[in-house]
């Protein structure tokens, strides 16, 4: 069975996704394979299908999640349906269809997967999750025609509807879950838990069983679904789709039923109102297919009262309701498909009589139409008997439920015939559509197939005893074997039979549909579930803009504020509500603090208070020199390395942009927004401060400053312990860091070198814009050959740097910020084009090249049986040179090194003179006037 | 640590917040910077001060926290790799804008001032009933429910 299931998904996929490439006659062949696999392996299994198939795949064991799947024959009976009319589905669809629409059709094959699945499901959670996806496939099948609003608004309804209801259901199977400690479907329902939970576990399946059945009053999203295609229509409410929430309750009932006080008067009440609501509304139909789609929530209704129910015989009568359903809407929804292909409307006062060669199509239509009213011979009559029969003598509930269904029937025999007339055009008027073509024979075959079953079990119902009998027994313990027949004397059942026919007869001869139209429109001030579903789909919308409005105000400044209000408030209060006070610590540790201090408070005070844009980034670079004259004060080389060769470096990126921009920031008056800045500026200081306090006053960990120390040469094999941490310790942060540089370089060439504007961006310029005036270079050969000297110089430190940098301070970032130092140099002499001509490979190049021997470098040590990263040292004897040691960790960081290169690269690649980007002298000359 | 260091990280936070508050890209992006700078001093004026960590130049009692410097010189790394990607944005700003200010979303505006409530409680409302046609394919099937 697993293997079945696995080839709905593969068929599926491969329509879906090759369809067209396959051909119109292969790909209908592939979307019809699972569902014959389905039937065969049905034929093949049978026998073993009375005492049941198990099959398990462990999945989630802690969660008892298992795909636990048991085909018993109630299972069978739904497969049997599923597969056959899926089958003849496919076939129709052929026709239907002028052009192979693979999405659709791939997607049927999918759906007809996930209600397979469905039920052979034997836990809960897989039932639940199969009945999801039969939510979701029918929801792109019914939105197939996505860009009209209906069919968007029908699916969306099908969805929001079922989806609600499947979540409710969810709870429900949960609570089951823990009730009886199982989710294994068939050891549930062999000893079904008792308690007052469980009443509100089963109220929430049965909500998710009853919006997927369409029963009254969430009824409404069956007839918008009539926007899918007919092919569609046929299928999902014929066999599957509505057929779920009525096999759910035919599982559930026999179990439930006879103990639970409130199931019968909930379950067949819904059933019987859904019933005769779904027919009077079917009555006053003038589209066909509307017509069926009402007719369908009637027959649901009869089916869940009858399943609802709950007795053995009512299991058979169930089972007998499902076959013939399946059997009779289908070939009428394909019948309405058909006159609406060949005809262009499927209105009963427009459709003309049948010409000649639409016999098949007339004998179909009478024949589906006779055994949905339940005319003898023909299968539904077997099974609308059955189903009065299993109702007689049980009580007054059951006389009260027999008196509904025997109503519900003689509506339905009433719209049936309508059905029947309006199809066959004997109630055509003048304004009459042109009579069609006729349809071909292939296009006629499946619903002329159905109908030829319909009678044939109909005239001998015995041949469907075994199918029937195996799903009764599956569902609960028999007395005596289910014999089907036509005949069984004069009793009470067919004495309703003919009461149902009768009184079907005398509706459709005595009420037009007029009346029923304005019996219906006495009504209309009565909040209908449509306004239900409307009202609450606009209350929906209405709270997820609110929301919106609240958490996405659009302000950056907003966003920031919160941002950094929560960063400061969250861990002061933390602080004023902690016994971590400290004391006052000294004023200052050593005196080279104070000049610093005075120069970092004062450069970033500076920086703020400027209103050049130059200003303000050459303070920030200021601050950033600063720092490192407190690096070195702290015993940081490296730091202070890093910190002076960055700032070299973003200050000619600085340079290279703001040159662009406006020099001066405007002068904006909001002076409460001012205050505001400074209120949360302070704020946030004065966190920072205390933030400061705390963590200076804890106890360091000593052991891991130590350990690194102590294992940095015997472990790490250099002498540089922060060049270690980092190389060695703990590599995989860096190379997580260098993928995020690497991803920042990236996206600083793309913003800045997609030099088109946008599609709807006015150009501001004129033409010359396109053709800006290429940028002179006074070039000065003292200045040319100095600047070469000191490069090379630069750069043999910058190699220096990072061979050294595992035992002296250096290594990869500082050695390849350096070179990048080294790199402004050459721009600044001779521009982009110098720049460029110093590596043959492209900025992106040496990232990625960078990237990949930090990566490889990572792998090896792994792929050897080590841990990832794991260094390894050998000693090299060279002559002359004498003794080298080389580590694993110098790959790494020649890898680090080369990433920081490629960025410094990407930085002139990127904002770099050049006559494709450089922007029109007067365009920067109009803002500058500004 | 001592006082002054922590009142200077104070004074960067504080400065680097009202410069991030503002509209203008390009102080927000100096104000990032400050931050950042801010940061950095919290991790080397809190740990343990000394020499610098290098093995066989020193007591290695007398050396300084290695691990926050090794935190730091990733931080200022990647604050580079942070401050190209910000310019860039302010570079493409005005390229597009003649200006690196970041505007209020005008979509999101409208969302909070209400002024599209109606629209979005209708999105995807669509009275059946009211609808002529329930039609399965274009041009066919023009069959009306509510229309005698």
């Amino acid at each position: 069975m697993f293997a079945l299931l696995t080839s709905y998904v593969a068929a599926g996929l491969v329509v879906m996704l090759a369809g067209r490439r396959l051909g119109t006659a292969l790909a209908y062949g592939v979307a019809a394979l699972p569902f014959v696999a389905t039937l065969a392996w049905l034929a093949v299994r049978r026998r073993d299908i009375a005492t049941g198939i198990d099959e398990s795949v462990g999945w989630v064991g802690d969660l008892g999640l298992d795909l636990t799947l048991r085909i018993d024959g109630f299972a069978a009976l739904m497969l049997l349906l599923v597969a056959g009319v899926g089958a003849l589905v496919v076939w129709y669809s052929w026709k239907y269809f002028s052009t192979l629409p693979p999405r659709l059709l791939g997607l049927l094959v999918l759906f007809g997967g996930s209600m397979a699945g469905l039920v052979v499901a034997d836990n809960l959670l897989v039932v639940y999750g199969c009945w999801e996806l039969t939510s979701i496939t029918s929801f792109f099948l019914i939105g197939d025609r996505y860009r009209d609003r209906h069919a968007r608004a029908a699916a969306l309804q099908a969805l929001l509807v079922t989806g609600a209801g499947g979540l409710a259901m969810l709870a429900g199977f949960l609570i089951i879950g823990a009730e009886s400690g199982t989710y294994q479907l068939s050891v549930i329902l062999a000893d079904p838990p008792r308690g007052g939970l469980m009443s509100v576990a089963l109220v929430l399946v049965l909500l998710g069983a009853f919006t997927k059945s369409a029963q009254y009053p969430f009824h409404s999203w069956l007839p918008a679904a009539m926007v899918a295609p007919t092919p569609v229509s046929t299928y999902l409410h014929s066999a599957t789709m509505v057929k779920a929430g009525v096999y759910l309750i035919g599982r559930l009932a026999p179990a439930f039923a006879p103990d639970v006080g409130w199931w019968r008067p909930v379950v067949v009440g819904v059933g019987v109102v859904t019933m005769l609501a779904g027919g009077l509304r079917a009555l006053r139909q003038t589209d066909l297919k509307l017509l069926l789609a009402m007719g369908t929530i009637s027959q649901l209704g009869f089916m869940v009262a009858v399943l609802g129910w709950g007795s053995p015989l009512a299991a058979v009568a169930g089972g007998a309701l499902l076959l013939a359903h399946g059997m009779f809407k289908a070939a009428a929804f394909m019948v309405v498909g058909i006159l609406d292909h060949q005809y262009g409307t499927r209105d009963l006062r427009q459709l003309p009589r049948p010409g000649p060669g639409w016999r098949p199509t007339a004998v179909a239509t009478v024949v589906a139409a006779a055994s949905m009213a339940g005319i003898p011979l023909v299968f539904g009559f077997v099974a609308k008997e059955s189903a009065f029969d299993a109702l007689t003598g049980e009580g007054a509930g059951g006389a009260l439920a027999l008196a509904g269904v025997v109503a519900g029937s003689a509506l339905t025999a009433a719209y049936s015939y309508r059905f029947a007339a309006g199809s066959l055009g004997r109630s055509s008027r003048p304004g009459a559509a042109r009579a069609g073509p006729a349809p071909v024979a292939a296009f006629v075959a499946p619903a002329v197939l159905l109908c030829a079953a319909t009678v044939l079990f109909g005239v001998w119902p015995a041949a469907l005893d075994g199918v029937v009998d195996g799903a009764a027994r599956a569902l609960g313990p028999l007395v005596e074997p289910v014999h089907l027949a036509v005949w069984h004397g004069f009793n009470l059942p067919l004495l309703l039979s003919a009461a149902a026919i009768g009184g079907g007869a005398l509706i459709a001869g005595t009420t037009s549909r007029r009346q029923v139209r304005e019996a219906g429109k006495r009504q209309a001030h009565l909040p209908s579930a449509e306004d239900g579903y409307r009202a609450s789909l606009r209350g929906l919308n209405l709270v997820a803009n609110r929301v919106t409005a609240v958490a996405q105000p659009g302000s950056l400044p907003v966003y920031l504020g919160v941002i950094l209000l929560t960063a400061a408030v969250v861990p002061g209060a933390l602080l004023l509500s902690g016994r971590w006070w400290p004391g006052w610590p000294q004023l200052v540790e050593i005196p080279v603090h104070v000049p610093l201090a005075a120069v970092l408070i004062a450069m970033a005070l500076a920086a703020v208070l400027v209103r050049h844009r130059f200003a303000g980034a050459l303070f920030l670079g200021l601050t950033g020199y600063a720092m490192a004259g407190l690096f070195i004060a702290q015993g940081a080389p490296d730091l202070a390395l890093t910190q002076v060769a960055i700032e070299t470096l973003t200050t000619v990126l600085f340079v290279l942009v703001l040159r662009r921009l406006p020099d001066r920031f405007e002068r904006r008056r909001a002076p409460i927004r001012r205050t505001l800045r400074l209120t949360l500026a302070v704020v946030v200081g004065v966190a920072a401060f205390a933030m400061t306090l705390a963590v200076g006053s804890l106890d360091p960990v000593p052991n891991i400053a130590d350990e690194m120390i102590d294992d940095a040469l015997p472990e790490g094999g250099g002498g540089n312990v922060v060049n270690v941490i980092l190389v060695d310790f703990r590599a995989l942060d860096t190379l997580g860091e260098i993928t995020v540089l690497v991803a920042a370089a990236i996206g600083t060439v793309a913003l800045a070198r997609a030099g088109r504007r946008p599609a709807g961006v006015p150009a501001s310029g004129d033409k010359s814009e396109r053709a800006p005036p290429p940028v002179r270079l006074s070039r000065l050969v003292t200045i040319d050959v100095s600047v070469r000297i000191v490069f090379a110089a630069v750069m043999v430190g910058s190699i220096w740097l990072l061979f050294a940098g595992h035992n002296q301070p250096g290594g990869g970032f500082v050695g390849g910020i350096v070179a990048g130092a080294a790199l402004a140099l050459r721009y600044a002499q001779g521009g982009l084009p110098e720049v460029r001509a110093l590596s043959r490979g492209r900025p992106w190049l040496v990232l990625g090249a960078g990237l990949l021997i930090a990566v490889v470098t990572a792998i090896v040590p792994a792929l050897a049986g080590w841990p990832v990263l794991d260094a390894a040292a050998m000693s090299l004897d060279l002559p002359v040179l004498g003794t080298a040691k080389v580590t694993s960790a110098l790959f790494f960081d020649i890898g680090v090194y080369l990433v920081v290169i490629g960025l410094a690269m990407m930085v002139f690649e990127s904002f770099g003179d050049d006559p494709v980007v450089a922007p029109p002298a007067s365009a920067s000359a109009s803002v500058r006037r500004r | 640590m001592s006082l002054l260091l922590a009142f200077t990280a104070a004074v960067l936070f504080g400065a680097g917040t009202y410069l991030l508050l503002q509209r203008k890209l390009s102080r927000l992006i100096i104000g990032l910077g400050l931050i950042g700078h801010g940061a950095n001093v919290v991790f080397v004026s809190t740990s343990r001060r000394g020499t610098a960590p290098l093995i066989g130049t020193a007591d290695p009692d007398s050396f300084a926290d290695p691990l926050p410097q090794a935190l730091v010189l990733t931080a200022i790394v990647i604050s580079f790799g942070t401050t190209a990607l910000l310019l860039a944005l302010a570079y493409r700003s005005w390229l597009l804008t003649h200006d690196d200010e970041v505007p209020d979303d005008i979509d999101d505006r409208d969302v909070g001032r209400g002024a599209i409530d109606s629209e979005v409680a209708d999105a995807e409302v669509i009275n059946v009933a009211d609808t002529d046609v329930i039609d399965d394919e274009a041009g066919r099937g023009r069959a009306q429910e509510a229309s005698s």
